[in-house]
């Protein structure tokens, strides 16, 4: 089944290509370390996913590209058609000549229903363009205004035009000091939009990235490339294909629909974190080798300890011990930076992927209380290598720091609010003081699983 | 997208006539460009292809180009700031744009026009560079200044259309520039800034630039604001206004100062003031920095920031050049976002939408850096971070003001060149510590990266600061105006033209006051202990 990718903004244009640059390059890589057979197939499907065929030969990418100015689209499909491996469909891109001007209402009031028709029938084209589609894959920024607002109407629409289809949003967390100074606004107003129609956003933190950039592939002046690359390799490692089930005989056809079904368990749940192992530069994987144990180990710490690289982790954090649940509140406790997962998936490619133990994620400490480890936990495999790596494993899981990261935008969002600036800035736009405070109050219920839905037991 | 036209043909053949013009100085290509308007050159073909080879990205459903801004100069300092401006955005595009093709960065301030045969007023929108005319209105109450500009190396870049002028001037009178002009050619600026607007596809911004001090680019240079708010609701209007300083020579600049802000309050969207002390210090600096033997040398000429070196312009400097230079420098770095391209753009409506957080708290404090930029090519992290430094340094700053001990609203960075996130990121954690940010604002950052540095150089940043340092400027014009107003000196002048009444002076007056109130509840902020809202309660 086919995924169609829609890159909304500048964000999501930058990244959206280097995704289906990642996974051009990782079609074409001749450290596949598998079987002929088994190649073949895995491009195969890689192909039916994310690419059409054209007459021309060669492939046509998958996805349709919004922005709300012309610079950033132009510059994204020049540098596609230059690589000569893969390319965007010429008919397949919208723009305007303004931007939104980071002003989320700007995006979701004004651009949104003034190009609704011409971007749905984009969408709607690229999708009869695929045999069967699983769905959507959405990218964009929260920060600004045309990913974050225009992003979040495209979503809605998305979910009432296709109701059956998965739809999965990436958004890109700001970084802390950001580049947008009503980030936060923009992120509450995008985040509670999307918890109403997305069926799972998947997030990457800037700064998280930014730290990889520097720690893991020693890059010195590290430019929104180099974070993208990052970015499109994790993604690249989760969405290229993969044996969803043991013993699958073939690779699963369903990608958003397993992923959905392995870490959305309930609906007031839906944001995912993603980490992978191993990352580093090119230089040092030469002189690199690996145990599957050490990477599962390593993995299974960055998720408990909420640990974004290999590198620096904190190897105190345990999960608390049976019948000893986390204290509650400000605790000095190690156990209080132990991080619950709700659900985890792990991805593994390449060498002996058949013989890797993974119980120690299936230890009923890692999770809540109200899901047993078998319905929380899921492998996706291949013996196909990623990419360069001759062992890799990713870990997508729906865990209990995201909604940390969450607090802390609504907090200082809620802090700028409460003295009313730059409001008049989105009540120019048809966003008033009201429509703030409903977003405010979906992240807030959010947070607390309040709703239709109180057994979680997590801690703050 | 505009299709290809016959027009076109011509335009390719034009080409030669830009490959022989010398391409190392841009003012060869420069003058090339204009060259091309008034010669009739003969058709050779061929050329046509690095216009052509962007053209299939853009044919399709949707692409657009870029938006287009429209500058309006009033009065004597408007028209030689301006002046500089086209001079310096000439200078930047042909060292950019080695081809002499009319590409999307032009057209954001330029139209290209066909001036042959009797001087046709059809754009050509793609192609070779025919004549270049600036999306500009030149208005002033006397003829000098702007007569001299027609006479002078810039003349093909203005045509008559464009301009409106009077005899007499305004008297450095804020009334008769506002009132009495205001009226009479009402009429005449809404058709001509019309008709500038019908040029362009997608008008996004207004660019007023004038002083405060004097009777035009003050009183009528705040009508035509108004104007612009009624005519065109829907484009960003950024104000760039020189205040008059403590010994200013017009006697009755306070008042011009006082009336005017209350326009600049009420109807722009954005308003960067200048102040002439610091233009000149730092003009002082660079030439000091300059004349000194060792450094002197190795300084690029065409990098400093008061510097016209390379442009078209080659007769002698006149007293405010270098001045006024720093401040076009000012202009072509605030929009080279939305001409040129970036990892991380910044829109020109972005701006407003980051460092405004109240309507009329929109007073921007900028500074540019480097000053300028040594011959050495190899540019050690210590001199770019020095650039970062010195933009928060009070020596820097286009008005007296020192941001450093005053309180932020908002920061914005906008870098060109050779420059990425991470030293970004470094340059904000290291500055972040020695400045102080209100309560609710603590990372009131807004960057953005443009690739295309400006001429001569191979980094710059502009800073702007919302910050209440702006306050200073504003008490001691409140201070200034006090003193002529208590003793009612040289009122009458006023009073005399129709429509300006007693109750102009109390409103400004009263309307500045409040401005300032504003700044200091905010600076009390600073010193009490921070207290955060508490939360949003969901009830159970
Ligand atoms: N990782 C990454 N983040 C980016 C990139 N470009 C922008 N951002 C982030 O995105 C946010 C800014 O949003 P943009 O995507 O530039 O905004 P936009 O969607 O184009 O919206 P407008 O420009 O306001 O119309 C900031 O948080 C940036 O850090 C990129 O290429 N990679
Ligand atoms: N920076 C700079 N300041 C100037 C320039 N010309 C005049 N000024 C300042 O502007 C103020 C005087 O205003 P002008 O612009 O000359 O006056 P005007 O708008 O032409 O109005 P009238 O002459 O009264 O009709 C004084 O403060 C001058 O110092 C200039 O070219 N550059
Ligand atoms: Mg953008
Ligand atoms: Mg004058």
């Amino acid at each position: 089944m086919s995924i169609v990718t829609v890159q909304l903004g500048q964000c999501g244009n930058q990244i959206g290509y280097e995704v289906f640059n990642a996974i051009c390059n990782d079609f074409h890589s001749t450290h596949g370390l598998c079987s002929k057979k088994e190649n073949e197939s895995y491009q195969e499907a890689c192909k039916e996913r994310f690419f059409s065929e054209e007459k021309t030969g060669v492939p046509v990418a998958r996805a349709v590209l919004v922005d709300m100015e012309p610079k950033v689209i132009s510059q994204t499909l020049s540098i596609a058609a230059r690589s000569g491996h893969w390319r965007y469909d010429h008919q397949s891109h919208f723009c305007q000549k303004q931007g939104s001007g980071n002003n989320w209402a700007n995006g979701y009031s004004v651009h949104g229903p003034r190009y609704r028709d011409v971007i749905m029938n984009l969408v709607q084209k690229e999708a009869e363009k695929c045999d069967r589609l699983s769905g959507f894959f959405t990218v964009m920024s929260m920060a600004g205004g045309t990913g974050s607002g225009m992003g979040a109407f495209v979503t809605q629409c998305l979910r009432d035009a296709f109701p059956t289809s998965f739809i999965l949003n990436q958004v890109i967390w700001p970084y802390g000091t950001g580049e947008v100074i009503v980030q936060n606004y923009n992120s509450v107003l995008t985040l509670s939009h999307l918890y109403q129609s997305a069926d799972a956003l998947l997030v990457h933190e800037n700064d998280a990235i930014h730290k990889i950039c520097a720690q893991l592939m020693n890059i010195k002046k590290i430019s929104f490339r180099d974070v993208n690359q990052v970015i499109a390799h994790q993604l690249g490692s989760v969405f290229q294909p993969t044996y969803s089930s043991e013993g699958a005989s073939q690779y699963s056809r369903s990608p958003l629909g397993d992923l959905m079904e392995s870490l959305v368990p309930h609906p007031e749940f839906k944001m995912l974190g993603l980490r992978n192992i191993p990352q580093m530069s090119e230089n040092s994987l030469t002189y690199s080798t690996f145990t599957w144990p050490g990477l599962i180990k390593h993995l299974r710490q960055m998720l408990i300890a909420n640990a974004k690289m290999e590198e620096g982790i904190d190897w105190q954090v345990r999960p608390p011990l049976p019948g000893h649940p986390v204290p509650p509140k400000a605790s000095p406790n190690k156990a209080l930076h132990f991080n619950t997962s709700i659900a985890n998936l792990v991805v593994l490619r390449g060498k002996d992927v058949q013989s890797v133990d993974l119980g120690g994620f299936r230890d009923p400490a890692l999770y809540t209380s109200w899901l047993n480890p078998q319905e929380a936990f899921k492998i996706w495999k291949t013996p196909r290598a990623f990419n360069k790596y001759e062992k890799s494993a990713s870990l997508v899981s729906n865990s209990q720091f995201l909604l940390k990261l969450m607090d802390n935008i609504v907090g200082k969002a809620w802090n700028m609010f409460a003295s009313k600036a730059y409001v008049h800035q989105y009540t120019k736009f048809g966003i008033e003081e009201e429509d703030f405070l409903d977003c405010f109050t979906t992240l807030e219920q959010a947070q607390t699983g309040v709703g239709p839905f109180v057994p979680l037991k997590m801690s703050y | 997208m505009v299709p290809s036209t016959p027009s076109l043909a011509v335009g390719r053949a034009c080409v030669s006539l830009t490959r022989t013009a010398p391409g190392t100085r841009g003012a060869g290509l420069s003058e090339a460009w204009f060259g091309v308007g008034g010669a009739s050159p003969s058709p050779v073909g061929g050329g046509g292809a690095a216009a052509g080879a962007r053209a299939p990205l853009l044919t399709a459903p949707g692409a657009a180009t870029m938006t287009q801004s429209v500058v309006v100069q009033v009065g004597q300092c408007g028209n030689q700031i301006g002046c500089r401006f086209w001079d310096l955005a000439l200078r930047e595009h042909a060292a950019v744009n080695k081809k002499g093709i009319y590409d999307e960065a032009l057209s954001s301030f330029f139209r290209n026009v066909d001036t042959r045969n009797g001087g046709g007023d059809a754009d050509i929108h793609k192609g070779k560079i025919f004549s270049l005319k600036a999306r500009a209105l030149l208005i002033d109450m006397e003829e000098g200044v702007v007569n001299e500009i027609l006479q002078g190396p810039l003349r093909d870049v203005f045509d008559s259309k464009q301009l409106i002028t009077d005899v007499s001037g305004s008297g450095n009178n804020w009334a008769v520039g506002h009132k009495l002009y205001g009226y009479q050619y009402r009429e005449h600026i809404v058709e001509k800034l019309r008709r500038t607007a019908e040029h362009c596809d997608c008008l996004q911004c207004f660019f007023v630039i004038h002083s405060m001090g004097g009777g035009t680019g003050s009183g009528l240079g705040t009508f035509v604001l108004n104007v612009l708010e009624d005519e065109f609701p829907e484009v960003y209007r950024f104000v760039t206004s020189v205040y008059p300083s403590g010994e200013d020579d017009v006697i009755t600049s306070p008042y011009n100062s006082v009336l005017a802000m209350k326009e600049l309050n009420e109807h722009a969207d954005c308003v960067l003031p200048i102040e002439n002390e610091s233009l000149f210090s730092i003009v002082s600096k660079i030439h000091q920095m300059t004349s000194s033997g060792k450094l002197g040398s190795t300084v690029k000429q065409n990098s400093l920031l008061t510097s016209s070196a390379g442009s078209i312009k080659t007769e002698q400097e006149k007293p405010f050049d270098a001045m006024n230079n720093i401040v076009a420098n000012l202009l072509l770095n605030l929009t080279s976002s939305a001409r040129f391209e970036g990892s991380l753009n910044m829109d020109l409506n972005e701006i407003s939408m980051n460092l405004v957080p109240f309507p009329r708290l929109h007073y921007l404090v900028s500074s540019l850096t480097p000053l300028y930029t040594l011959a050495d090519v190899n540019v050690p992290s210590r001199r770019l971070d020095q650039m970062f430094s010195d933009a928060f340094s009070k020596d820097h700053q286009l008005i007296q003001a020192d941001p450093k001990h005053s309180l932020y609203l908002a920061c914005a960075l906008l870098v060109r060149g050779n420059v990425q996130v991470s030293d970004l990121r470094r340059n904000i954690e290291r500055l972040k510590p020695s400045l102080h940010f209100v309560s609710w604002n603590q990372e009131g950052w807004k960057t953005g990266l443009c690739s295309v540095p400006p001429v001569g150089h191979s980094h710059s940043l502009l800073a702007l600061a919302n910050n209440t340092c702006v306050k200073p400027t504003f008490t001691e014009l409140k201070d200034r105006f006090m003193k002529l107003y208590k003793k009612k000196a040289h009122l009458h002048h006023y009073l005399r033209v129709d429509g300006m009444e007693q109750s102009c002076f109390s409103e400004a007056i009263s309307s500045l006051s409040d401005l300032i109130e504003e700044y200091n509840q905010l600076d009390a902020t600073k010193s009490a202990p921070g207290t955060y809202p508490s939360r949003l309660k969901i009830a159970m």
